[in-house]
């Protein structure tokens, strides 16, 4: 669960996760152009896949490989993790 | 000084031709026999006399893990400007070409990313504001 924190702890891949959430399944180049025109986010093209890479490692990004190119998707199931851990409704109706 | 010709790598030179002629609509400028291959570009029907572009074989070994590596992160190799972005994708997709990126508004633009089916990845862009550089970055 550790993971989960530290890869949501950074503004960057926050945005990535809400870009995914609108629209799933891009790929590296389309990320990278939405970061950058729409948000503003000056990092380069490795920079932006390195922070793809700890979303990977915490479970929070799948990538599938559809044809030569390479698709990244956003997968709630660890988010379920935290509201499991503290859920909400649970505590407000004690 | 001005660019008259760019190139793109093209895994075989008659069915890029078929590709970019049929399926896009550029015409044929040049295609001319050269040895085993062809000297062989196209240019935009909205400009005749305008760039070429040259299909060019990728024979060479350092061509192939180039593009699969620029196609794996979904990256252009080329793009070309269009009026109306929608319906050249709804065109395009009719004709059953692979977009790895639908139409996406940029802000200042629309952008979208086909596959060329010989080898390389294709940013089609609609500006919104009056085109003065012909990109949006």
């Amino acid at each position: 669960m550790a993971d989960i924190f530290r890869a949501l702890d950074d503004e960057t891949r926050r945005l990535i996760l809400d870009e995914l959430f609108a629209r799933d399944g891009q790929t590296l180049f389309e990320i990278c152009s939405v970061l950058t025109m729409r948000h503003e986010v000056a990092s380069s093209r490795q920079a932006i896949s390195q922070h793809l890479a700890v979303l990977e490692a915490a479970g929070l990004v799948t990538t599938e490989r559809r044809g030569r190119s390479k698709f990244h998707y956003f997968n709630p199931g660890p988010l379920a993790e935290i509201a499991n851990r503290w859920p909400a409704s649970e505590r407000a109706s004690a | 000084m001005k660019i008259a010709l760019t190139s793109i790598f093209v895994d075989d030179q008659r069915a890029a031709h078929a590709f970019y002629t049929d399926v896009l609509g550029f015409r044929t400028r040049h295609d001319i026999p050269l040895g085993e291959d062809f000297w062989l570009t196209v240019v935009s029907p909205e400009a005749p006399d305008g760039p070429e572009l040259l299909l060019e074989p990728a024979g060479h070994p350092a061509v192939k893990p180039y593009r699969d590596a620029l196609v794996e992160d979904g990256i252009p190799l080329a793009q070309f400007n269009v009026d109306d972005l929608a319906a050249e994708h709804a065109r395009l997709a009719g004709l059953g070409v692979q977009f790895t990126q639908p139409p996406t508004d940029i802000g200042t633009a629309l952008v979208a990313v086909l596959d060329d089916t010989c080898g390389n990845l294709i940013q089609l862009i609609e500006m919104k504001a009056p085109a003065d550089d012909g990109g949006a970055y």
